[in-house]
C-alpha cells in the first residue's frame, strides 16, 4: 500500500474522524471563550483534568453519559476560577491560563494517585461503541468515515452546528460576539460584559472536557498521565486558523487530524528509515506553520485579551 | 465591581500581600491534605522537615533549586518584556544537548576553558529557540505562547530521536541515555560527597546580573519600558523589536543554563527526564518574585524546597507527592491576586 | 409643555477617593425641553451622565425618571425607563454590521433566536421617521463619523428612548455635520423626546438649549434660561473667574525649519498622507483643522518618526534626512507632544524620572557605557517638575497616579527643555482644565516667540483659529493651502474640512 493509497482507504478517514473529534470540542470550547475576548490557556488542564473526570465516573460505576456531563462540570469549574480571576479582576490571561493548567494537572494526577494508590497499569473501562446510521453508513468511504463512529463523535459535529447557530442567530451570541469586538458597546445596551465573558468561559471549558473525556471513553479505555499531550495548545492554533468561525474550524480540525492519522500510516509503511520521532513532531510543526500562515490577514476578536473596566471610556 | 488605583505600596506591604499568598494557599490544600485524611499540620511540619529540617534536607533543596533559579531569572527576564516564554523547557534540553555534544570528548580541554564554553554553547542554542518564535511574533505577529509551548513538544522528540540514535550511549545497555560527559566537563561539587555543586554558585551570580541589568543599565530600562507599554517606547525611540530579540536571546540562554547545569553538574550525562518540567514550574517561580531577579533566588528555594519536602513527606504520610504541584500552581495564582490587591483596591459599586 | 418633570435629579453626589467628582446635585428636565449641561473637562458632566446612564453609583441622591424613582448602577433599568445615550467615545463594534449593532441586548439572551427581519423592518422605518439615513447591513468600521453618530442615535430611538443624552457630540463633526446634528435634534424634539446635551463649547451651547446647567468642580453652579444669558457670563459661570484669552504677539518670521516635499504615507488611524507639502518656519504656529480620520495622525507620526514615508522628500534646515526614525528626529531638535497621552506620551507604571528621561536616557548627561547615571536623572526630574509646576507625590510616584493635566505639563516639560527647533503639538489640550489649556497655551506661544516653529494639529477649531499665525485644513490626506490669521471664516474652514469628504452630509434632516 503506497502513501496515495492510504487516502482512499476507508479506514484512514475512520481514523482521521475520530482522532478529530476531541480537537472539535476543545476547538470549540476555545472559540466561544476567544470570541468573547478572553484567551483561555487553561485548555490543557482542563482537557486533563475532564479526561480524568470522565474516565473515574464510569469507573466508579458511572453509565458513559453522566461520565460526560461529569466531565462537564467539571470544565465548567475551572472555567468559572479562570474567569474569576481574568474578567472582573482583570488578572494577566497568560498568567493565569498557564496556572490553570498547572493547577488542573496536579489536581488530576494527585486525584488519580489518591483514588487508584496501587494500580501500576491505567485500569480499563468499556468506552463508547461505535454506532452506525443506518443507511447512511452503507456510503462507500464517506459514509464509513462519518456515519459509522461513536456517539460522542455524532456530539462533536452537533456542537459545531450548535456554536455556529447560537453566536450568529441568537441574541447572546450577538452579545458574546460584541463582548469580544467592544465590551463598552455591550455595557452601553444594559448587558454586562462580565456576565458574558464568565459565562463564556465556563460554556467554553466545558467543551473543552469534553474533549478530554473523548479520549477516555470513546477513542481509548483508560486515563494516562501526560494523555493530552499538546492537543490543547494545537487547538489554539486551530481557532486562530480557523478565523475564530466554527464552521473553517471545523475544517482545520479535520485536516489537521488526517494529518496525524497520516503521519501514523506513514510511519508504518517507511519501514523505520526515518526515526519515528519526526513523524510525530510533524503534527506540532504544522500547527506552527498554520499560525504563520495565517498570521497575516488574522481576523481576530478586537477585544481579545483586553480586559474591560466598568465605565472606562 | 471596579478596581481603583493605589498610591505606591510601602514595602511593609509589598512584603504583607506576598505572605498572604502563601497562607491562602496553605489554607486552601490543607483541604486535600484531609481529603487525602492526613492532618495538614502534620503533613506540613513533615514537608517543612524535608525541605530544611537537617543539612541533607537543605543541600537537596538547593540542589533542586539551581535549575529553578535559571529557568526562573529566564521567564522573568522574559515576561518583564511581556514576551511570554513558555519554552523554558524547550531551551533547558536545547542546553544540555549542547552540553553533551561537546561535553562528551569532542573538545579534549581542560576544565577552565572547557566549561565557560560548554556554558557559552548551550545559552546560543537556548537563545536560538526562542529566537524563532520572538521573530515570528515581531515580524509576523505570531503569538509566542503557542509557538513556544509547541516547541516543547517538538524538542523533547528532538532529543528522544538524538538519544536513540547520534547520542546514544554505546554503554547504556539500550536505554535512551547519552554517554557520560567527560571529568573536565562536570561542574564541581561544593561540598564533597554531597549533591549541591557550582552550578548553584553560578545561579546566584547569574540572578545578580540580571538584575544589575535590568535596575542599572540602558537595555534594562528598555527592556522593562517595552515591557509595560510598547507603544510608548517606541515613541520615544526605543527600538522595540531589537529590544525584544535582545530579550529573547537572554531569557533562552538563561533557561538553557539550567540544561547545562544539570547535565554538567549534577547528572553527568542527557535523558529525557532531566527535567520535571523546570521549564515551567519557572513560571510560578517567577510570579512569586514579582519578576524580580533577586526575589528568583529565594522564590526559587522556596518552591524547591515545596517539591524536595513533599517528596520526603508523601514517604511517611501516604499523601501524593503531587501535592507539591498542586501547591506551586495555587501559589502562582494567589500571587497574581496578592500583587493586584498592593496596586489596586476593590470597590463594590 | 406640561410641568411635570421627566427626569429629576436630586442630591447626586459620588466620589473618586479624595475627589468630589459631583457634589449635591439636582436639577429637572422638562418634558420637550433641551437643557445643555456646560461645564469644562473634569468639572464632572460625564461622571453625572454616567450616574444617570447607571454605569456607576451615586454616593448619595436619586434619579428619577417619567416619576418613578431609577435602581442605581442598572443601565437597563435606565433604558427601559427610556433614557438612551450617545456616549462620547463612540459606543460600537466596528466589525460588525449597524443592525447587529442597534439590535445588540434589544432581544432577551435566553431568545433561541434573533429576528432580523423586523429588526431590519424598524431601523428602516426609524430612519425615515427621523432623517437619519443609514444602511443596516453596511458594516461600522466602513462608516464614516457623522454616520456613526447617526448609528448611535438610532440606538437609542430603536429603544424608545424618550430622554436623550448627547455627550460632547460635535467633538467630532464639521460645523456642516454640526449644524445636521442640531437639525436632527430640533425633529426629536418636535417629536416629542427631552434632551440634554453636554458641551463646553459655548457656541453650541447658545444655539441649540432652551436652558443651560453650568457645572464647575463637581457643584452645579448656575441654571440659566438660554435666552437671558450670554457667553460671557457663562464662561465665568464655567471657570469661576476672569479666563484671560492667551496673549498673541506678532509673528516674527524666521528660517524654514521642517520641510516636507510631496510625501505621501500609508494609512494610520485613518488616511494616510497623498502627496503632501508642508514647511514649518521658526517663530510660526502652524495649525491643521480637520476632522480626524483625514490624516492628521499620519502627519503626525510621520513628523514624529514613528512612521516613514512611502514617497517624497523630508528635509531639516535645508539638508534632506535619509534615516528617519524618533531617534533620528529628536537628534534633529524635534519635540513632539502626542495625542495620547495615556497609550503614547508617557509609561504609565513606570515612575515620574523613568518618564521624564525617556527621550533621553541615552545620552551623556544620564548614561555611560551603558549605565544609567539615576542621580543625574532625578535631578532633572526634580527640576522639570519645579519649573512645570507639576504636582505629583514624588519622582519615584509612578506616573499614572498623575492627573491628565500634570501629566501633560510633564510631557511639555521634556520636550521643551531642550529648546527644540520645531514643535508637533498633537492635540495637546485634549481633556485637560480650563486652567491646563492657558497654560499650554501660554508655553506653546512662549516657544514660538523664542523662534520655534511649531505644528498645531488639533480637532478644536477655536483652538486652532486662537493660537495659529496660519490656518491649513486637512481632509482626505491633503492639505489645503494655507491661510494667514483670520483670512478665512469658520464657514470656509468648515466647508474645506468636509471638503471631499465623500460622505454628502445634508441627508440628514
Amino acid at each position: 500500500m503506497d502513501a496515495l493509497d492510504i487516502l482512499l482507504s476507508a479506514s484512514f478517514w475512520v481514523a482521521a474522524i475520530r482522532i478529530a473529534s476531541p480537537l472539535i470540542f476543545a476547538t470549540m470550547g476555545e472559540l466561544i471563550c476567544e470570541r468573547a475576548g478572553v484567551l483561555n490557556l487553561g485548555i490543557e488542564g482542563i482537557m486533563t483534568a475532564g479526561a480524568f473526570a470522565g474516565w473515574f465516573t464510569v469507573y466508579a460505576g458511572g453509565d458513559l453519559w453522566t461520565g460526560i456531563v461529569v466531565a462537564a462540570f467539571v470544565g465548567g469549574l475551572f472555567g468559572l476560577l479562570h474567569a474569576m480571576l481574568t474578567v472582573p479582576l482583570g488578572l494577566s490571561q497568560h498568567v493565569v491560563g498557564i496556572g490553570i493548567t498547572l493547577l488542573a494537572t496536579s489536581l488530576t494526577y494527585f486525584t488519580y494517585r489518591l483514588l487508584l494508590p496501587e494500580v501500576t497499569s491505567p485500569p480499563k473501562i468499556e468506552p463508547f461503541q461505535p454506532l452506525p446510521i443506518p443507511g447512511l453508513s452503507q456510503i462507500p468511504i464517506v459514509g464509513e468515515a462519518l456515519f459509522t463512529q461513536t456517539p460522542l463523535t455524532y456530539l462533536a459535529f452537533l456542537s459545531v452546528a450548535a456554536v455556529a447557530w447560537i453566536l450568529y442567530r441568537t441574541p447572546v451570541g450577538l452579545a458574546v460576539r460584541a463582548a469580544g469586538e467592544n465590551p463598552s458597546a455591550v455595557e452601553a445596551q444594559g448587558i454586562s460584559v462580565t456576565a458574558i465573558r464568565m459565562g463564556a468561559v465556563v460554556a467554553g471549558s466545558a467543551l473543552m472536557a469534553i474533549g478530554g473525556a473523548f479520549l477516555t471513553t470513546s477513542a481509548f479505555n483508560s486515563f494516562f498521565f501526560q494523555m493530552i499531550n499538546g492537543r490543547g495548545w494545537i487547538c489554539i492554533a486551530l481557532v486562530v486558523f480557523g478565523s475564530w468561525r466554527p464552521g473553517k474550524a471545523l475544517i482545520g480540525a479535520i485536516l489537521f487530524a488526517a494529518f496525524d492519522a497520516y503521519q501514523v500510516r506513514l510511519q508504518q509503511i517507511s519501514g523505520g528509515v526515518v526515526p519515528y520521532q519526526v513523524f510525530l513532531m510533524m503534527p506540532y510543526a504544522l500547527s506552527i506553520l498554520a499560525l504563520i500562515l495565517v498570521a497575516r490577514k488574522a481576523a481576530y476578536p478586537k477585544a481579545l485579551m483586553i480586559p474591560y473596566q466598568k465605565g472606562e471610556r | 465591581m471596579r478596581l481603583e488605583p493605589k498610591p505606591a505600596p510601602s514595602l511593609g506591604v509589598l512584603f504583607l500581600f506576598p505572605l498572604a499568598a502563601v497562607a491562602t494557599t496553605l489554607v486552601l490544600t490543607s483541604i486535600l491534605v484531609l481529603a487525602a485524611g492526613a492532618s495538614p499540620l502534620s503533613v506540613f511540619y513533615l514537608v517543612a522537615r524535608g525541605a530544611a529540617g537537617s543539612q541533607f534536607a537543605l543541600l537537596e533543596t538547593l540542589t533542586r533549586a539551581t535549575p529553578l533559579i535559571f529557568t526562573g531569572l529566564a521567564i522573568a527576564v522574559a515576561f518583564r518584556a511581556k514576551l511570554w516564554n513558555i519554552g523554558a523547557e524547550a531551551q533547558l534540553y536545547m542546553g544540555g544537548v549542547m552540553t553533551v555534544v561537546l561535553g562528551t570528548g569532542a573538545l579534549p580541554l581542560p576544565a577552565p576553558i572547557l566549561i565557560p564554553i560548554l556554558m557559552i554553547a548551550a545559552m546560543l542554542a537556548g537563545a536560538l529557540m526562542l529566537l524563532g518564535p520572538a521573530v515570528l511574533k515581531t515580524r509576523f505577529g505570531v503569538d509566542e505562547v503557542v509557538t513556544t509551548l509547541l516547541l516543547n513538544f517538538i524538542v523533547l522528540l528532538f532529543v528522544s530521536m538524538l538519544l536513540e540514535g547520534v547520542l546514544k550511549d554505546p554503554m547504556g545497555l539500550g536505554w535512551p541515555q547519552s554517554q557520560k560527559i567527560i571529568a573536565e566537563a562536570q561542574l564541581p561539587r561544593l561540598i564533597q560527597g554531597k549533591r549541591l555543586h557550582y552550578g548553584f554558585v553560578i545561579a546566584i551570580v547569574a540572578a545578580i546580573l540580571v538584575w544589575v541589568i535590568t535596575k542599572k543599565t540602558l537595555l534594562g530600562y528598555e527592556m522593562r519600558a517595552v515591557g509595560h507599554n510598547a507603544e510608548g517606547a517606541r515613541f520615544v525611540g526605543i527600538p522595540v523589536n531589537r529590544i525584544l530579540m535582545k530579550t529573547a536571546l537572554l531569557s533562552g540562554g538563561l533557561a538553557a543554563l539550567a540544561g547545562f547545569s544539570e547535565v554538567s553538574g549534577l547528572k553527568g550525562n542527557l535523558t529525557l527526564d532531566l527535567s520535571p518540567g523546570y521549564g515551567y514550574t519557572g513560571i510560578v517561580v517567577a510570579m512569586l518574585a514579582m519578576l524580580n531577579p533577586l526575589g528568583v533566588v529565594a522564590s526559587a528555594i522556596f518552591v524547591a524546597g515545596i517539591f524536595v519536602g513533599a517528596d520526603a513527606m508523601s514517604r511517611a504520610a501516604k499523601v501524593p507527592s503531587y501535592i507539591a504541584d498542586v501547591m506551586v500552581a495555587t501559589s502562582l495564582l494567589t500571587m497574581v491576586v496578592a500583587i493586584l490587591l498592593t496596586r489596586f483596591r476593590i470597590r463594590w459599586k | 409643555m406640561t410641568s411635570n418633570p421627566v427626569l429629576r435629579l436630586s442630591g447626586i453626589a459620588k466620589r473618586f477617593g479624595p475627589l468630589r467628582a459631583n457634589d449635591g446635585i439636582s436639577f429637572e428636565l422638562k418634558r420637550g425641553e433641551v437643557i445643555a449641561l456646560l461645564g469644562e473637562n473634569g468639572a464632572g458632566k460625564t461622571t453625572l451622565m454616567n450616574i444617570l446612564f447607571g454605569h456607576y453609583v451615586a454616593d448619595e441622591g436619586t434619579v428619577e425618571a417619567f416619576g418613578k424613582q431609577l435602581p442605581p448602577g442598572d443601565p437597563r433599568a435606565a433604558l427601559d425607563a427610556g433614557i438612551g445615550m450617545v456616549h462620547q467615545h463612540f459606543t460600537l463594534a466596528d466589525n460588525m454590521t449597524v443592525q447587529e449593532n442597534i439590535a445588540l441586548g434589544t432581544e432577551s439572551l435566553w431568545r433561541l433566536k434573533l429576528d432580523r427581519t423586523a429588526a431590519r423592518r424598524r431601523i428602516t422605518q426609524l430612519s425615515s421617521d427621523f432623517g437619519l439615513a443609514v444602511d443596516p447591513a453596511a458594516t461600522v468600521a466602513a462608516l464614516s463619523v457623522g454616520e456613526r453618530q447617526r448609528v448611535e442615535i438610532l440606538k437609542a430611538l430603536y429603544r424608545d428612548a424618550r430622554i436623550l443624552i448627547l455627550d460632547e457630540p460635535t467633538a467630532v463633526l464639521t460645523p456642516a455635520e454640526t449644524d445636521a446634528l442640531f437639525r436632527t435634534l430640533k425633529l426629536l424634539v418636535a417629536k416629542g423626546l427631552s434632551i440634554i446635551f453636554i458641551s463646553h463649547k459655548l457656541n453650541e451651547v447658545m444655539a441649540v438649549s432652551d436652558r443651560v446647567l453650568v457645572l464647575r468642580a463637581g457643584k452645579l453652579v448656575g441654571e440659566r434660561d438660554t435666552k437671558t444669558t450670554d457667553r460671557k457670563e457663562l464662561a465665568a459661570l464655567m471657570v469661576g473667574q476672569e479666563v484671560k484669552p492667551a496673549e498673541v504677539r506678532p509673528v516674527r518670521l524666521g528660517a524654514p525649519l521642517l520641510t516636507l516635499e510631496r510625501v505621501s504615507t500609508a494609512p494610520h488611524n485613518g488616511a494616510g498622507l497623498d502627496d503632501v507639502s508642508l514647511t514649518l518656519t521658526a517663530g510660526e504656529i502652524t495649525g491643521l483643522a480637520g476632522v480626524s480620520g483625514n490624516g492628521q495622525a499620519a502627519l503626525a507620526a510621520l513628523i514624529a518618526g514613528t512612521r516613514r514615508p512611502t514617497g517624497g522628500r523630508i528635509s531639516i534646515a535645508g539638508n534632506d534626512v535619509s534615516d528617519w526614525s524618533p531617534r533620528a528626529a529628536l537628534s534633529h531638535g524635534i519635540a513632539r507632544i502626542p495625542e495620547d497621552r495615556h497609550a503614547v506620551g508617557t509609561i504609565g507604571d513606570m515612575s515620574v524620572t523613568e518618564n521624564v528621561i525617556a527621550e533621553r536616557y541615552g545620552s551623556p548627561r544620564f548614561s555611560r557605557m551603558g549605565f544609567l547615571n539615576w542621580t543625574a536623572a532625578r535631578r532633572f526630574a526634580e527640576k522639570i517638575i519645579a519649573d512645570y509646576d507639576v504636582k505629583c507625590p514624588s519622582p519615584e510616584a509612578r506616573i499614572r497616579l498623575l492627573s491628565g493635566g500634570n501629566m501633560q505639563k510633564l510631557i511639555l516639560g521634556r520636550a521643551l527643555d531642550p529648546d527644540p527647533a520645531v514643535i508637533l503639538a498633537s492635540q495637546p489640550t485634549r481633556g485637560l482644565d480650563v486652567g491646563a489649556v492657558a497654560y499650554v497655551h501660554r508655553m506653546l506661544l512662549a516657544a514660538r516667540d523664542r523662534g520655534a516653529a511649531v505644528l498645531l494639529i488639533s480637532e478644536d477649531l477655536e483652538e486652532v483659529l486662537a493660537l495659529s499665525d496660519r490656518i491649513l485644513v486637512m481632509s482626505q490626506g491633503r492639505l489645503s493651502t494655507p491661510s494667514s490669521r483670520g483670512e478665512r471664516s469658520i464657514r470656509e474652514l468648515g466647508e474645506l474640512m468636509a471638503g471631499h469628504s465623500g460622505e454628502n452630509s445634508d441627508h440628514a434632516a
